[in-house]
């Protein structure tokens, strides 16, 4: 074995230890759907639920974000709430809403902040107890957590 | 710095019954995220707008929770259905449970 080849797989080692604990701080997509489950109880099916972001964000400060969920916003058949959360930032969650009728269109826009490239994932619960899912991947250039 | 803190609002005047009119907030806060840090080298503490409510006639309209994910300056859009004239109320919370109050009346034409 030859001394540059011991060095390249402990620097390779290195880089890897390196890329773990940096992740580890971090929320995962593990965190981010542990996140979801604790405030939508259930399994969530596709569909029902759209989420309109930039695919490529050049300044991940201020992604303008729109969640919009299917649904006639009556007394019988309303959205209770929004769920949205990102697998890729400091903490999974990004933000609640909670909706009576009177909203007369579930929808929301908003600007989010992503650290990195990552996957944005919305839960819509119904009055009903049922729960919709989509997401929606977002390329980040410039990371927005100030690090 | 809490003197800047100021909520903005677009909200129409006037609708027909049972519109269905969009909502345009903003309130101009930092959102220190808690991950920043400050030009002494340590950790800015978090402090967030972290909800936002809103009724209309005194009945709930919306409940916003916001996290640290959420850009400085909050913006929000959402959606109200007018079935008779009123006032619709916001009501946004820091972490330090300061709050900011706003209204906007709406006539039902």
């Amino acid at each position: 074995m030859t001394r540059t080849a011991t060095l390249g797989r402990r620097s390779a080692l290195l880089a890897i230890a390196g890329v773990l604990a940096s992740r580890g701080a971090w929320a995962t997509p593990d965190a981010t759907r542990d996140w979801l489950a604790g405030l939508a109880k259930g399994t969530p099916k596709d569909g029902k639920v759209t989420l309109k972001a930039p695919e490529i964000a050049e300044n991940g400060n201020a992604v303008p974000l729109t969640v919009t969920v299917e649904s006639e916003m009556s007394e019988k058949s309303f959205v209770k709430a929004i769920y949205i959360a990102a697998d890729g930032n400091p903490n999974p969650g990004v933000a609640i809403y909670e909706f009576t009728p009177l909203a007369g269109k579930a929808e929301v826009s908003m600007r989010v902040r992503l650290a990195q490239t990552q996957k944005l994932v919305a839960v819509a619960e119904m009055n009903d107890g049922s729960l919709y899912t989509a997401s929606r991947e977002v390329k980040v250039t410039i990371g927005g957590c100030g690090g | 710095m809490s003197d800047d803190i100021k909520p903005r609002l677009r909200v129409p005047a006037t609708a027909k019954k049972g519109e269905v009119v969009e909502v345009k907030t903003l309130i101009t806060h930092p959102m220190e995220n808690g991950q920043r840090k400050g030009a002494d080298g340590k950790i800015v503490p978090r402090l967030i707008v972290n909800s936002l409510k809103v009724t209309y006639n005194g009945k709930p309209v919306l409940n916003a929770t916001l996290e640290p994910a959420i850009a400085a300056n909050p913006y929000l859009a959402f959606f109200l259905k007018v079935e008779e004239s009123g006032t619709l109320k916001f009501t946004w919370t820091d972490d330090n449970k300061q709050s900011w109050d706003a209204e906007s009346k709406i006539d039902v034409a």
